[in-house]
C-alpha cells in the first residue's frame, strides 16, 4: 500500500465540478458567465484525469491494481463509508467522464449559457466521477441514483417536443432497476455482516469473499443485472433509451449515450460478474445470448428508423450488445477490448451526437428523409461524419475495430457460435450507417439542402480531439491497452475457478 | 533491406497525408505529379527490394514497425513481411499503379474534386501495399478493408448520381459480408495455433484437424469471392463501374480485385490441408469464370462487358488456386493486370472521346479517329482472347494446363469459357470500332477526338506489357521463371508432369477455342449496320441474381425491420413498461402537474427509503 498515489486526487475529480456547479448556479442568467465557469471547471476536470491517468500505477502492491485508494468510513452502523480508488478499467472511464463534459460543453450551443443547465451537467460529472470511483457498493449505489436527477431535469427542461414523457420514462425505467440493486446491495451487506459477525460494511474488497450458494448468488447477480441492464441498456430493457436519447438536448444526449451507459457496463463487469462468479456458469449463456439479440435487434431497427438520433440509440444497442458481450465472455482478450470498446464507443457517440447536433441546430429537423445530398454543400460535415461512421462501423485502422476486434477473437475462443452470430452485427453496422449517409450525404442537394452552411470554425476545432482520439487509438493502442489488462486479468483471475480463462 | 521495403509503403502514405493536409492550394498540375510521383518511387523501391532479395540468402524477411494489438496472448505487431509473393506483388501493385495515376491526369482534368480523387488513389495504394506487405492476418485486413473503403469512395465518386451512391454503398456491403469469412477464418486459426502471423500459423497448419482446416479455407473462400467478386458475392462488381474509368482499370481489374486470389495464395499451406476445401474452390472459380463469361456476351455497356470480363477472368485464377496451381493464378494475376488495365483505360479512351457516352450501340467505326487507343485496344482483345504470341494465350493456357491434370471437367468449363471470352471481347471490339459510326448525335457531328498524352502513353506501355508479359512465365524456361521464383513460398505445390506433347495438345485446344470464338463473334456482327441485336434478357440482367437476392433476403429481412419497429418494439416490448407508466401517470394525476416536484420527492424519497431499510436490517441483523 505504501506506493499508492494520494486519494486526494479523486477527491479533487469529485469535487471540481461540484463546485463548479454551484458558481455556475449562483451566476446570473444575463450574464453567460455560467459557461464560461463551466468550461474552466470542465477544462481542470479533464487535466486532472489525465494526470490521473498518467500517474496511475497497476503494480504498485502485487496482485490488486487499485491505485489512489483510500477508505473512510462516515458512518459505521449503516455502513456507510468513503471509498475510493481506480484500477486500470475504472481509471478509462474517469478519462471518458471528464473529456465528454468538456465536449458536450463545447459542442452544444443550445441553451449553453444557463446556469440551470451546465449547473446540472456539472453535477451530473460530479455524480458520475463518483460512481466510476467508488470503491464501495453503498456509496457507488448513492452516486449512481443521484446521476438520475440532473438527467431528469435535463431532459424535462432543455428536451424536444415529447420531453416530458421521455423524461418520465426515462426515470421511471430506471429507477425502477435501481431498486433491484439497492436490495441486492443491502442483501449482500447482511449477509457478509451475518458471516463475519463484525461491522457493517459495503466495502468492495471485503464483500468480494463473502461465501453464498449457487442459487442465492444467481439471485443476486440478476437483482443487479437488471439494474444494469436497464442503464446499458441490455436487450430487452432498452425501449427507454431511444425516445430519450432522441428528445433529450445535445449535451443530454452525449452524456447519457456516451457516458452514463457506460454505468451500466462498468457495474455488470465490477459488481455483477465481480462479486457473483458462482453465478456465471448459469447466468453468461443467458446475457450473452441477450447481448447477440441486441446486436441484431438494434442493427435490425437502426435500418428502419426514421430520424438520426434514434438510428445512433439503436447503434448504441447494438454495440452495448458487443461491449456485454465481451465483458461476459469469460476472456481475457474479450473483456479487455470490452473495456475499450466502452471507451471508443463513447468518444464515437460524442462524435455522432455533435454532428447531428449541428445539422438539427441549422435545419430543425433529424428526420433523415429531410435531408439530401449534404456532402456538396457542407463537404467538411460530411468528412468528420464519415469519420465517426467507419470508426462505429469498425474499419481497422481507426479505434472501433481494435476493441470490437478483441471481443469477437477472445470470445469466439470461449463461445465460439456467440462470437459468429454477433459477426454478422458487424456487416449490418456498414448497412445500415452507409444506408444513412447515402440518403442524408449522397444525392443532389435542393431547397434549404443546397444552402445548408459547412461547419464553422468552432464546430471544426470541437470535433478535432474526436478525430484524433479515433485515429490514435485505432493505430496505437498499446498505452491504454497496457492499462486495461492487468486490472482484467486480476478480475478474471478472482472469477476463474467458475469460468473459463483464456 | 529493411527500411527499403517500409518505404514502398511510406511513399504513397505521405502522398495522401501531404494532399489532404495541405492540399487546397494546390493546382491540378501540382497534385497530379505529387500524386503519380510518390506511387513511381514506390514502383522504384518495390523494383530494389526485388533485386535485393534475389541476391539475399533467406528469401523470408520479416520488418517490425511497431506492437499494435497485444492482450493476453494475442499479439499483433505492425509488421511486414518482404518474401517473393509481397515483392512480386509490389511490383505490379505499384507499375500498373503509377501509369493508372499517369492517365488520371488527363482524364479526370477540370473535375471539381480532381484533388479528393488523387487522395482517394494514393491512399488506395497504400492500403493495397498494406494488404500485400503485411506479416500477419490481422494487419492484411486492415489493408483488405483499407482498399474496400478507397473503392466505395471511389465508386461514389459522382456522390450526386443515386445510381453512383447505390453502387459504392452495395460494393462495400457485400465486401463486408466477404470480410465476416476473412474474421472467421482469423478466429479459427487464432484458436488453434494462438497466432495470426503468416509464418507462425503455416508452421502450425499440420496440427489443424481436417474440420477445422475445411472451415478456415471455405471462411477464406468467403473472403475470396467478396473481394474477388466470385459466385455467390460476384454482382457488385458490375455496379461498380459507375466509378470513374481509371479507378475501375485500377481497383475493379488490375489490383483489389486480385486480392482475394492474393489471400488463398498466401494462405496455401492451411489449402494444403483440406482437399474438400480446394475443390470447393476450384468449382467456384470454374463456374464463376463461366457464369460471367455468358453474361459478358449480352451486356450493352462497354464497361460492363469488360466488368463482368474480369469476374469471368479471376475466376480463373481461382480455379488454378482450387488444383493446387499457385503460380498459375499469379501470373495470370500479373498478365490480366496488364490487359485488363489497357482495356479499361483504352474504353476509357473511347468514352473520353465520346463526351463520356458507354453504351456500344451507339459506337461504332471508331479505329479511325482513336489513331493511339484502336491500335493497342487491338493488342488487349487478341491478348485477352488467348491468340498467341501474347500474354493471355500463355498465362491463361498455364492454368488450363494445370486444370486439365486435376480435374478434366473444369478443364471443358475453363476451354468453353474461353470460346465465350473471345466471342465477347470480339463483339465489343467490332461493335466499337468497326461497323457503321452510330454516334453522330452525341458529338453534335464533331468528329470524336484522340486523348491527350498523359492517358495514351499507359496505353502504349500496357500494350507493350501485354505483347511481351509472357515472357514471365513460358513453359519451357518454367524454373528459371516466376514460377520459380515464387514456387519456394507455397506450402504445397501441385506437381504438373504434363509432357511436352500434352503440353503442345492443350495449346493448340486453347488457340483454337480462340479462334472459334473469333469466327462466331465476326460471323454473327459482321452485317451489324444501324442497330445492332441484343441479346436474352436473362442474360443481360446478371441471371436475375440480383433479383434473387433482393427476394429471398433484401425483401424479407426489410420486412421483418418494419415489422419490429412497428409492433414487435412499441407493443410488445415497450408494452409492459409503458403499461406501468400509464398506470403511475393514471394513479397520480396530481402528480403530473407538478412533475418537477415529483422527481425531487422520488429523490427524498430515496434517501429515506434508504435509511429506513438499512436502519430495519440492522435492527433485525443486529
Amino acid at each position: 500500500m505504501a506506493h499508492t498515489h494520494s486519494s486526494l486526487w479523486l477527491a479533487a475529480l469529485i469535487l471540481v465540478p461540484l463546485v463548479g456547479a454551484l458558481l455556475a448556479a449562483l451566476t446570473r442568467k444575463t450574464e453567460g458567465r455560467a459557461y464560461l465557469v463551466a468550461v474552466a471547471a470542465a477544462s481542470v476536470e479533464l487535466a486532472l484525469s489525465l494526470v490521473v491517468a498518467l500517474l496511475y500505477n497497476p503494480h504498485f502492491s502485487g496482485a490488486a491494481t487499485f491505485d489512489f485508494y483510500s477508505r473512510h468510513v462516515l458512518a459505521a452502523p449503516f455502513g456507510l463509508a468513503y471509498d475510493v480508488g481506480v484500477d486500470g478499467i475504472s481509471l478509462l472511464m474517469v478519462v471518458l467522464t471528464s473529456l465528454v463534459l468538456l465536449l458536450a460543453l463545447l459542442g452544444s450551443r443550445d441553451r449553453r449559457r444557463e446556469p440551470a443547465f451546465v449547473a446540472w451537467l456539472l453535477l451530473l460529472t460530479s455524480f458520475t466521477m463518483g460512481s466510476f470511483v467508488a470503491h464501495d457498493l453503498l456509496e457507488f449505489f448513492i452516486f449512481f441514483e443521484l446521476t438520475l436527477i440532473p438527467c431528469y431535469f435535463i431532459i424535462s427542461q432543455w428536451g424536444g417536443r415529447e420531453r416530458s414523457r421521455a423524461a418520465l420514462k426515462f426515470f421511471i425505467y430506471t429507477f425502477a432497476g435501481s431498486a433491484f440493486l439497492l436490495i441486492g446491495i443491502l442483501y449482500l451487506g447482511f449477509l457478509h455482516q451475518h458471516q463475519a459477525q463484525g461491522d457493517l460494511t459495503f466495502a468492495y474488497g471485503t464483500l468480494s469473499s463473502t461465501v453464498m450458494s449457487h442459487g442465492t448468488a444467481v439471485w443476486l447477480f440478476v437483482a443487479f443485472a437488471i439494474a444494469f441492464g436497464v442503464k446499458a441498456p441490455i436487450w430487452p430493457l432498452h425501449t427507454w433509451s431511444p425516445l430519450t436519447y432522441a428528445e433529450a438536448p445535445t449535451a443530454g444526449s452525449i452524456e447519457m449515450s456516451a457516458l452514463l451507459a457506460k454505468l451500466g457496463t462498468y457495474g455488470l463487469l465490477r459488481f455483477a460478474v465481480g462479486l457473483f462468479p458462482l453465478a456465471l456458469a448459469t447466468m453468461r449463456p443467458v446475457i450473452m445470448t441477450l447481448a447477440v439479440v441486441g446486436i441484431l435487434y438494434g442493427s435490425l431497427l437502426a435500418c428502419v428508423t426514421p430520424d438520426l438520433k434514434r438510428l445512433v440509440a439503436f447503434s448504441s444497442l447494438a454495440q452495448m450488445g458487443f461491449i456485454t458481450l465481451g465483458l461476459m465472455s469469460g476472456s481475457k482478450i474479450a473483456t479487455v477490448g470490452a473495456v475499450l470498446l466502452m471507451f471508443n464507443h463513447g468518444v464515437i457517440t460524442v462524435g455522432f451526437f455533435l454532428i447531428i447536433g449541428f445539422i438539427e441546430q441549422r435545419r430543425g429537423s433529424i428526420l433523415v428523409r429531410d435531408f439530401t445530398g449534404l456532402q456538396g454543400p457542407a463537404p467538411v460535415m460530411a468528412a468528420l461524419f464519415t469519420v465517426v461512421m467507419l470508426a462505429s462501423i469498425g474499419l481497422p485502422g481507426l479505434s472501433g475495430f481494435v476493441s470490437e476486434y478483441l471481443i469477437l477473437i477472445g470470445t469466439f475462443a470461449t463461445h465460439a457460435w456467440w462470437a459468429v452470430v454477433a459477426s454478422i452485427g458487424v456487416v449490418a453496422a456498414a448497412l445500415y450507417l452507409l444506408w444513412a449517409y447515402q440518403r442524408v450525404f449522397h444525392g443532389r442537394a435542393e431547397g434549404a439542402n443546397a444552402t445548408l452552411p459547412d461547419a464553422t470554425s468552432r464546430e471544426r476545432w470541437v470535433l478535432v480531439p474526436v478525430v484524433v482520439l479515433i485515429v490514435a487509438l485505432g493505430v496505437f493502442p498499446k498505452p491504454v491497452l497496457d492499462r486495461i489488462s492487468p486490472s482484467v486479468q486480476q478480475l478474471i483471475e478472482h472469477v476463474a475457478p467458475s469460468g473459463v480463462s483464456k | 533491406m529493411a527500411h527499403v521495403a517500409t518505404l514502398i509503403l511510406l511513399f504513397p502514405l505521405v502522398g495522401f497525408l501531404f494532399m489532404m493536409l495541405n492540399g487546397r492550394h494546390m493546382t491540378e498540375k501540382q497534385v497530379g505529379v505529387v500524386g503519380t510521383g510518390v506511387v513511381s518511387a514506390s514502383f522504384v523501391v518495390s523494383a530494389i527490394s526485388f533485386v535485393l532479395l534475389l541476391h539475399q540468402s533467406s528469401r523470408e524477411v520479416t520488418v517490425k514497425l511497431f506492437d499494435w494489438l497485444s492482450v493476453g496472448t494475442l499479439h499483433v505487431p505492425a509488421a511486414l513481411l518482404v518474401d517473393p509473393l509481397s515483392v512480386t506483388m509490389c511490383l505490379f501493385v505499384t507499375g500498373i499503379s503509377a501509369l493508372i495515376h499517369l492517365y488520371s491526369i488527363g482524364y479526370m482534368h477540370g473535375e471539381r474534386d480532381f484533388r479528393k480523387f488523387f487522395i482517394y488513389l494514393n491512399l488506395f495504394v497504400f492500403s493495397m501495399l498494406v494488404l500485400v506487405l503485411a506479416n500477419n492476418l490481422v494487419l492484411t485486413f486492415v489493408g483488405w478493408e483499407g482498399v474496400g473503403l478507397c473503392s466505395y469512395w471511389l465508386v461514389s465518386f459522382y456522390f450526386d448520381r443515386d445510381s453512383a451512391a447505390s453502387a459504392g454503398k452495395k460494393a462495400f456491403i457485400y465486401n463486408r459480408v466477404g470480410d465476416l469469412g476473412l474474421l472467421i477464418a482469423m478466429f479459427l486459426l487464432f484458436s488453434r495455433t494462438h497466432t495470426l502471423t503468416y509464418l507462425g500459423v503455416f508452421s502450425h497448419a499440420g496440427t489443424l484437424t481436417p474440420i477445422v482446416a475445411t472451415l478456415t479455407v471455405l471462411a477464406l473462400l468467403l473472403a475470396a469471392s467478396g473481394k474477388s467478386a466470385q459466385i455467390p458475392l460476384f454482382n457488385w462488381l458490375p455496379d461498380a463501374m459507375e466509378g470513374p474509368t481509371p479507378v475501375s482499370a485500377l481497383i475493379h481489374a488490375a489490383t483489389m480485385v486480385t486480392a482475394g486470389v492474393y489471400l488463398l495464395v498466401r494462405m496455401s499451406p492451411v489449402l494444403a490441408m483440406s482437399s474438400s476445401g480446394r475443390m470447393t474452390i476450384a468449382v467456384i472459380g470454374g463456374v464463376t469464370a463461366f457464369v460471367a463469361a455468358t453474361i459478358a456476351t449480352s451486356q450493352k455497356d462497354i464497361k460492363k462487358v469488360l466488368a463482368f470480363s474480369t469476374v469471368s477472368q479471376i475466376g480463373y485464377m481461382v480455379l488454378a488456386v482450387g488444383v493446387g496451381a499457385y503460380s498459375a493464378a499469379i501470373f495470370l494475376m500479373i498478365s490480366h493486370a496488364f490487359f485488363k488495365a489497357l482495356l479499361f483505360l483504352g474504353s476509357g479512351s473511347v468514352i473520353h472521346s465520346l463526351n463520356g457516352e458507354q453504351d456500344m450501340r451507339l459506337m461504332g467505326g471508331l479505329r479511325k479517329y482513336l489513331p493511339l487507343t484502336f491500335p493497342t485496344f487491338l493488342i488487349g482483345w487478341l491478348t485477352i482472347s488467348g491468340i498467341p504470341p501474347f500474354a493471355g494465350f500463355w498465362s491463361k493456357g498455364d492454368v488450363l494446363t494445370n486444370v486439365f491434370e486435376h480435374n478434366k471437367a473444369l478443364w471443358v468449363l475453363g476451354v468453353l469459357t474461353a470460346i465465350l471470352t473471345a466471342y465477347y471481347m470480339s463483339r465489343l471490339f467490332i461493335l466499337t470500332f468497326r461497323g457503321t459510326e452510330r454516334f453522330r448525335e452525341l458529338n453534335d457531328g464533331r468528329d470524336p477526338h484522340e486523348s491527350p498524352w498523359v492517358m495514351t502513353a499507359p496505353l502504349v506501355v500496357l500494350a507493350g506489357l501485354s505483347v511481351v508479359g509472357g515472357v514471365l512465365d513460358l513453359p519451357w524456361i518454367h524454373h528459371d521463371s516466376i514460377a520459380g521464383f515464387l514456387e519456394p513460398t507455397f506450402g504445397y505445390v501441385a506437381a504438373v508432369h504434363a509432357s511436352t506433347l500434352a503440353q503442345y495438345g492443350l495449346g493448340a485446344v486453347d488457340v483454337a477455342a480462340a479462334v472459334i470464338g473469333l469466327l462466331a463473334a465476326f460471323s454473327i456482327w459482321r452485317n451489324v449496320s444501324s442497330s445492332p441485336r441484343f441479346e436474352s434478357t436473362f442474360l443481360e440482367h446478371v441471371w436475375r441474381w440480383d433479383d434473387l437476392y433482393d427476394a429471398s433476403i433484401g425483401r424479407p429481412l426489410t420486412r421483418v425491420a418494419q415489422f419490429s419497429d412497428d409492433v414487435v418494439e412499441p407493443r410488445i416490448i415497450d408494452g409492459a413498461v409503458t403499461g406501468v407508466a400509464v398506470g403511475v401517470r393514471r394513479s397520480g394525476e396530481g402528480l403530473r402537474k407538478v412533475q418537477s416536484g415529483f422527481v425531487r420527492h422520488y429523490a427524498l424519497a430515496t434517501v429515506l427509503g434508504v435509511a429506513v431499510i438499512v436502519i430495519y436490517l440492522v435492527a433485525r441483523v443486529g
